[in-house]
């Protein structure tokens, strides 16, 4: 078991590795230096500013120095924001995005297995065809044409709600308000409840018509205790190795909900720093963002290894 | 002199010749036909298609033509009387925010996501049918490497590299389809490997090597054809794929650049404007909402139809 951890972790160092030459490469090989002007600067000090960047060094040198940095987590500096490090901006954004991200991603989970198991249970009924055909909404409708039309009905024109008019602010942080956090975790975690919905309710259904089900119906198990004890475990299971997948949408889904609801996290730092050609900051969250997944992908091996016992360590 | 036993198998020809076995692909395109939802799919597809390839004959507004007489303004028909202005006239989806007629841009926009949808998977299918080929049947080392590759790039939000290729080199549609193209593949690979391996085992594979055919031959004439049916399901799940990528992209304005247009941008321009512009945001939106549930539709009922599970 030990062991499987342990080469797992080792597998990912070189992915890792993969993504940030890829990335620096990218970077090198990018049109322009990131401080040419309208202005043309005089030769000392054009040379200056390349040699405060080490740009004036060899491509190979350069890639060693921001190896050496990387592992020191210093993503350089930014070439935009300038009294800023790239990772002091990641730092500033993470808790926001951490903050809407693990909200979406827990409701997501939730409603997911409830709605996928309800669906599961009544297979072919009217309630399972409701609730797929919502999933099928949930999983064609992009972030971006529901993040705008929720905040035209909940934002502008507001709901009337038992009498009382409420209307949710359409963007903005506010220091993490509750009231501002609804739009976009909703926006957020419905693609991935429909998805996850869909999720377990073919695997549940797998599950419910499988021998060992069939004989703790046959020992005279209530109902309950078995989808609770026997059906949900193994049901259960193919989520675990959709959480990596999960992290990697809800990550894609944050650049457009940050972007609309103005919430400054990373991905708006990301989508202004594509727009301003700000390589650094750019090449800097992509591995941020990179190595969560990553990170994810592999926390989903280990526990799907842990959860379930067919899984050999070899 | 005709033996009994010769004429009796000629007699059985005929009979073969005669209960025409249905194949496959007839047993599919029967089951595909019973489908309502994908046949009203392909149908609503096709109009939508149709729509946007005679575009400029359906209004007698050019798609980049300003009007600033008619900014923002609202179709005549639209229920709500108190906005701004009425356009009158053919702007059958009203005006955008300097006076262009939104019908001919949201077809017009129809035009790239259509476009980038069927190219850039017509990329992930050769290179994703490629690899995942070649992968499967060199088997062994060759393979696991190949395959290992592919993993540690599915572990990445790929996304994130369109987005560094956009940034990096300047936005131009043949990017947009390669760059797209290049990040879809890798399911395809995964799929097509499965099925080559499978297929690998099968005894028409030896015969055509005892028989002397070259492997990048037998990949061509044996293997490809028979995995064409998962395929054609993965391909028409890829195109909606596609077409929300490049949307996702010009939403967040690293796509396709003025004055040309796809939903992306319009729905991009109509979030900004949906206070006063309602049906900036409303038309766009319903053309590719339903054009992404069309192809899900078909991709479910292609997948029923060619799943032998199902017969």
């Amino acid at each position: 078991m030990l062991s499987y951890a342990i080469r797992r972790i080792l597998g990912a160092i070189p992915t890792l590795f993969i993504i940030v030459t890829l990335a620096f490469f990218m970077m090198r090989i990018a049109p322009g230096g990131p401080f040419d002007s309208h202005r043309r600067l005089p030769p000392e000090i054009e040379h200056n500013v390349e040699a405060a960047y080490n740009l004036d060094k060899p491509v190979y040198q350069q890639y060693f120095i921001y190896l050496d940095r990387l592992a020191h987590f210093d993503l350089g500096p930014s070439y935009k924001y300038k009294d800023f490090t790239v990772a002091q901006l990641i730092e500033t954004g993470l808790p926001v995005s951490a903050q809407i991200g693990i909200s979406a991603m827990l409701i997501a989970i939730i409603l997911g297995i409830v709605l996928g198991t309800l669906a599961a249970l009544n297979q072919n009924k009217a309630s399972d065809y409701s609730v797929m055909s919502l999933a099928m909404v949930g999983i064609t409708i992009p972030t971006f044409v529901t993040a705008p039309i929720l905040t035209l009905i909940f934002g502008v024109y507001g709901l009337n709600l038992f009498g009382h008019e409420v209307t949710l602010p359409v963007g903005g942080w506010n220091g993490g308000a509750f009231k501002n956090m609804i739009l976009p975790v909703t926006v957020l975690a419905l693609p991935q409840i429909a998805i996850i919905a869909r999720l377990v309710r073919g695997s549940m259904i797998e599950v419910l018509h499988s021998n060992y089900i069939r004989t703790a119906r046959a020992k005279g198990l209530p109902r309950h205790l078995v989808i609770w004890r026997h059906a949900l475990r193994a049901g259960l299971l193919p989520l675990v190795s959709y959480l990596g997948p999960a992290v990697a949408g809800i990550l894609t889904g944050s650049l457009v909900v940050e972007q609309i609801f103005g919430i400054p996290g990373i991905g708006r730092y990301f989508v202004q720093g594509a727009l301003n050609r700000d390589y650094t900051l750019v090449l800097g969250v992509v591995i941020a963002y990179a190595a969560l997944v990553i990170v994810m992908n592999l926390i989903a091996d280990i526990l799907y290894a842990v959860l379930d016992p067919r899984v050999r360590f070899d | 002199m005709v033996t009994p036993a010769a004429a009796r198998n000629a007699e059985l020809m005929e009979l073969a010749q005669e209960v025409k076995g249905r194949s496959l692909w007839v047993d599919a395109r029967r089951r595909l036909y019973r489908n309502k939802a994908a046949m009203a799919s392909i149908a609503i597809l096709a109009v939508v298609a149709l729509m946007a390839i005679f575009a400029p004959l359906l209004s007698p507004y050019s798609f980049n033509a300003v009007d600033y007489n008619l900014v923002s303004c609202a179709p005549h028909w639209w229920p709500d009387t108190t906005v701004m202005c009425n356009a009158g006239g053919a702007h059958w989806f009203g005006t955008d925010s300097i006076g262009r007629d939104l019908f001919v841009r949201v077809l017009y926009g129809a035009r790239v996501s259509l476009a980038v949808g069927l190219v850039a998977t017509l990329v992930s299918l050769v290179i994703g049918v490629t690899y995942g080929a070649v992968a499967g049947f060199a088997g062994g080392r060759v393979d696991s490497l190949m395959m290992r590759f592919v993993d540690v790039l599915y572990s990445l939000p790929f996304i994130f590299f369109v987005i560094i290729l956009m940034v990096i080199f300047h936005r131009s549609m043949v990017l947009l389809f390669v760059a797209i193209g290049a990040v879809e593949w890798l399911t395809m690979a995964r799929i097509v490997r499965g099925q080559t391996l499978s297929i690998k085992q099968k005894e028409f594979i030896e015969a055509a090597r005892a028989a002397g055919l070259s492997t990048a031959a037998i990949i061509r004439r044996h293997v490809i054809p028979n995995v064409v049916g998962p395929v054609v399901v993965y391909v028409t799940l890829t195109i909606p794929a596609v077409i929300l990528a490049e949307s996702f992209l010009s939403f967040l304005g690293l796509g396709v650049q003025e004055p040309l247009t796809s939903w992306g941008v319009l729905i991009s321009d109509g979030a900004n404007q949906m206070e006063t512009a309602p049906w900036m945001l409303i038309f766009p939106s319903l053309f590719m909402a339903v054009t992404l549930f069309c192809f899900n539709f078909i991709g479910d009922g292609l997948r029923d139809a060619l799943d032998p599970k199902d017969r």
